[in-house]
């Protein structure tokens, strides 16, 4: 069944031809050609192609274009604004929060929803926070430490 | 995916006309089982019902003694509501470790609770807390609600509602994760109600049951040391890479005295 989708992307309307088959995450990189998302397992598991759909983080693998249909969507491309890295993604980068990058964009956006909910969370609230998000590269630890230097940096920036 | 025809209805009787129209028709909630059911083409329906346009279905409701959850209510919002965190702070707990935080902030109680997963953890509050299940034709009771694995008493193309969950005096939920999914191994919800002590088992059986040997013991002496000495059959239990059935038998009892020494503290 062919349908027509239309949602918001970053701040601009945005619409596509798919199938009733068309899953997000395959609208956004093939219909919409934004690839910082990433299918990694296309079984709900690794989280590399986490994006937020209404202010929460979802796996696009694991919904249909036709799901998002008058939805607020954001992926990794509308993070760093102005070509500035949001001090998430700079925290990342500082702390070595990657290697292969893969994981990456799904880490950015699971953790954004975190700290959307908790501006200060723990080392054990992380982790748990992030079981939905596999790396093969870095073993963790950098991730932690690039959260939560993040979290610190962003609720500087906000005057909190 | 197979084929399929996509239906967002925005209202409960548009839903009903489109099942009832469509003999192979599934409804889809969170789509969290039912979207990598499609994806590895073990599942072939003709139509999706989305039920995700009929806000009626979701929230939660405090009626003094009990609470009423909406069917199309995710895990995240569950477990972050103020009346289920005072209310019934297991079913918060419990549904706060659900798969991921991404599977969370989709799935819902109503596709949980209709699919009746032998692993999943909404099944096990269900049978504890003495609940009813509200369908759009009725009102079924918990103890025959969970028939099988997989398996309910809901008719064809009945629609699930809301869920009552009635406030128990104190209650927890203790599982044994899988460490990669996270769906349970064995889990465990003890509940006092003013009827007694109930028990309900999931990830050890085809679907959720009540352990009525410990229930007994527990009504007697709410304390881990009643349930000495006490074993379930796990001869039925499931088996599997993840665990035998003698292994989940052991864990049910390991489970149900953390659930006693959690409750307890209440």
């Amino acid at each position: 069944m062919s349908l027509r989708v239309s949602f918001v992307l970053n701040g601009e309307s945005v619409t596509a031809e798919v199938s009733s088959r068309t899953l997000l995450v395959e609208m956004i990189r093939e219909h919409l050609g934004l690839t910082g998302t990433h299918v990694g397992c296309d079984t709900s598991q690794c989280g590399a192609c986490v994006i937020h759909v209404n202010g929460r983080s979802v796996k696009s693998c694991t919904m249909l274009a036709a799901q998002a249909e008058g939805a607020n969507v954001v992926t990794i491309e509308g993070v760093a604004k102005g070509g500035i890295l949001h001090p998430l993604q700079e925290s990342f980068r500082q702390y070595h929060g990657l290697q292969c990058g893969f994981c990456t964009p799904g880490m950015i956006m699971s953790t954004l929803d975190l700290i959307a909910r908790n501006p200060d969370p723990s080392e054990q609230e992380i982790k748990e926070w992030l079981e939905g998000n596999l790396c093969r590269c870095t073993g963790y630890q950098n991730i932690v430490r690039a959260v939560q230097a993040g979290a610190a940096a962003m609720s500087a920036s906000s005057g909190r | 995916m197979y084929k399929f025809t996509y239906h967002r209805p925005t209202s409960l009787s548009q839903a009903r006309r489109i099942l009832v129209e469509n003999a192979e028709a599934k409804i889809i909630a969170g789509g969290m089982t039912l979207l990598p059911t499609m994806k590895m083409r073990l599942a072939q329906p003709s139509d999706l019902v989305d039920l995700s346009g009929i806000d009626q279905l979701r929230g939660v409701r405090d009626t003094g003694n009990a609470l009423v959850i909406g069917a199309m209510t995710c895990h995240a919002d569950v477990a972050a509501d103020p009346l289920v965190q005072t209310g019934i702070p297991a079913l918060a707990s419990l549904a706060n470790r659900i798969g991921d935080a991404q599977v969370r902030n989709r799935g819902t109680l109503g596709g949980s609770v209709s699919n009746s997963d032998p692993s999943a953890d909404y099944p096990a509050a269900v049978l504890a807390l003495d609940s009813v299940v509200e369908t759009d034709r009725r009102k079924i009771a918990a103890d025959v609600f969970f028939t099988g694995m997989f398996e309910t008493a809901l008719d064809e193309n009945e629609i699930v509602l809301s869920v009552i969950f009635r406030k128990p005096k104190r209650a927890a939920y203790l599982k044994f994760p899988n460490p990669a999914s996270r769906y349970a191994v064995a889990g465990v919800m003890v509940a006092e109600t003013d009827d007694g002590v109930r028990v309900a088992v999931t990830g050890a059986g085809a679907n959720a049951f009540r352990a009525t040997a410990l229930e007994e013991a527990l009504t007697e002496d709410f304390s881990p040391s009643a349930l000495d000495g006490l074993t379930v059959d796990g001869r039925d239990f499931n088996g599997d890479l993840h665990a035998t059935p003698e292994y989940r038998a052991h864990l049910v009892m390991v489970m149900a005295r953390r659930a006693v020494i959690a409750a307890g503290s209440n």
